[in-house]
């Protein structure tokens, strides 16, 4: 468990916990939204593995914040802790039931078929007013396990909070990706036939991924709604999927740490963009994302890989 | 005896085609029996429907006594009938030693898909296996090739080792030699042959030379028009008047020797 690795990972997240006692809250509250969308992000690069490409991953995101949003407002349910994990639960149990009907489809009909699922769940939020129809609704500060800060302290504690469960959920997915049926993503991708001849089912090995990913996708929604303390229907709208492809996209598939350096960089860009170009900053994320996939096909993790590579020796070796 | 294998009855239809009719046979243990027929005869739908890939309109399929007509063809590999492709199907974005790894790791799971995410696939059971395999196969000089840059014999036997990961009973090969050249077909045959007869593994091949299925096969089966026509040792059903119509061609005079054509 223990690896070179997983330590390093853990020394970041820490150092990544330090450096934000030094930052301004905004800039807190930025990454905090970042590392809770790299969830998601981490979730779409287990599917993106085996070659497929989901958008409608926000339908799970979106289960996850109202769920978090539902039981603070209507259950009376405070604690992360508790939230966290009815959020990563309820999402993943959707991803479950949709998954027994996505599992079977590929390429563009499985990314049209998850489209349409979060669009249905768009079109229920809208259209129910109870829930605030398009404005949604405010979800009040969680507590930490009886600790109940405020302000700036929330967002600090928030943030740390969000830290651990990236930490672990990139612990718990590294192991995945050398776990037999993580590290059959490629033989599907590759061909599916051998694998069916191997003696898996490679339906169930990808709704096992679908829902996985879905429980990730949850997790993230759970932690932002937390974090932006309101919900509303447009986190289940088509242009939230295709932002966390696009993240995706910009990390690349390589590894886990490409799920967190992509949300992170595109946060930042946004901000950026946004901040000194306001009537433009969409072009700019479109010129960043073009330059990604000219020059880096593989996405930002590749940079690590290709450094790595070229220290050693110039033989080529098999990526996982 | 008790056979290994054993069809009756077998039938196959597509629409208003009639792929395979009328099949029954057994098939002892540790037999190694060699298929041929022209294109069409039916060899590879015979053989598909055995490997589950094709679920038969008609008969019974009984493996070891148990019958595994219209399973799924994931069910019939893990009781223990791999097969082998005619284009060999590997993974070609990985090593040939993630290729055996990948198999390997699927052959030795029981199945269950919590114990697949949770066992890692280089384990070094796993690793052991697959480093024993290549040495049988003789390709452990392309270990760490991506199999895409193989050469077309090495990966016909990284297919076939990967078939062979699961140590089947049974194993069906899809015309092992097609597509390598003919000065390489024997050393790969003996390759193959020698790496399953190591393992007691029941073989069944479909093979267009009949130079390597007089060589390698116990018995022969002959395949014309979807059904078998002749069945026998290598120089019985070689010998037969109507195999060589159809299947051989009319050249041979002796009943065994030097029958080197190609159907």
């Amino acid at each position: 468990m223990l690896s070179r690795a997983n330590l390093i990972g853990a020394l970041l997240f820490l150092a990544a916990g330090v450096v934000g006692l030094f930052l301004p809250p905004w800039l807190v509250s930025l990454l905090t939204i970042a590392f809770a969308n790299a969830l998601v992000v981490l979730g779409l690069i287990i599917l993106w593995r085996a070659g497929l490409v989901p958008f409608g991953q926000a339908l799970y995101y979106c289960s996850g914040a109202y769920t978090v949003a539902l039981l603070a407002r209507w259950g009376g349910i405070g604690d992360a802790f508790v939230l966290l994990i009815a959020g990563g639960l309820v999402a993943g149990v959707v991803a479950f039931l949709t998954g027994f009907l996505l599992a079977r489809y590929r390429e563009i009909f499985f990314a049209m078929l998850s489209l349409a699922m979060s669009m249905i769940l768009y079109g229920v939020l809208v259209k129910t007013e109870t829930l605030g129809s398009t404005d949604g609704f405010g979800v009040d500060p969680p507590h930490f396990l009886g600790y109940a800060p405020h302000g700036d302290t929330l967002g600090f504690t928030l943030y740390w909070f969000v830290l651990l469960v990236c930490a672990i959920a990139a612990l718990v997915i590294g192991a995945y990706f050398k776990s037999v049926a993580g590290a059959l993503a490629v033989p599907i991708r590759d061909n599916e036939i051998r694998v069916e001849f191997l003696g898996i089912s490679v339906t169930r090995l990808i709704h096992m991924k679908l829902v996985i990913a879905g429980t990730l996708a949850g997790v993230g929604g759970a932690l932002a709604a937390m974090t932006i303390g309101h919900v509303d229907p447009n986190m289940a709208y088509w242009t939230t999927s295709g932002g966390f492809v696009f993240v995706t996209i910009l990390a690349g598939a390589g590894s886990v740490a490409a799920a967190f350096v992509g949300s992170l960089v595109f946060e930042i860009v946004r901000s950026f963009a946004f901040a000194v170009l306001p009537g433009f900053w969409q072009m700019t994320l479109g010129i960043v994302l073009l330059l990604t996939i000219l020059f880096l096909p593989e996405g930002l993790g590749s940079l690590a890989t290709r450094f790595r590579r070229r220290k050693p020796d110039t033989k080529p070796v098999a990526t996982s | 005896m008790s056979a290994i294998l054993s069809v009756s009855g077998l039938e196959k239809t597509f629409g208003s085609v009639v792929a395979a009719r009328d099949i029954s046979l057994d098939i002892p243990a540790q037999q190694t029996v060699g298929v041929i027929g022209a294109n069409g005869a039916g060899k590879t739908t015979f053989v598909n429907m055995i490997t589950g890939h094709l679920r038969p309109t008609k008969g019974t399929i009984l493996f070891e006594g148990r019958d595994i007509t219209g399973l799924p063809s994931r069910d019939i590999t893990q009781m223990g009938i791999s097969r082998s492709f005619q284009v060999a199907q590997v993974f070609p974005s990985l090593s040939v030693f993630d290729n055996m790894c990948a198999a390997t790791a699927i052959a030795r799971g029981d199945g269950r898909f919590v114990s697949a995410a949770l066992r890692s696939v280089r384990a070094p059971e796993i690793a052991a296996d697959v480093n024993v395999a290549i040495e049988l196969f003789q390709i452990a000089a392309y270990r760490d090739t991506l199999a895409s840059t193989l050469p077309q014999g090495i990966r016909k036997l990284l297919d076939i080792a990967m078939a062979v990961a699961g140590a089947p009973r049974v194993l069906l090969l899809d015309e092992p030699t097609s597509g390598i050249s003919i000065e390489e077909k024997f050393q790969l045959m003996d390759v193959v042959m020698s790496a399953l007869k190591a393992r007691n593994i029941t073989v069944l091949f479909v093979e267009h030379d009949m130079e390597i299925v007089e060589r390698f096969a116990d018995r022969v089966l002959a395949f014309y028009d979807g059904t078998v026509i002749a069945d026998g040792s290598p120089g019985e059903t070689l010998g037969q008047a109507r195999v060589q119509e159809l299947i051989t061609g009319a050249k041979l005079k002796s009943p065994r020797g030097e029958a080197s054509t190609h159907a």
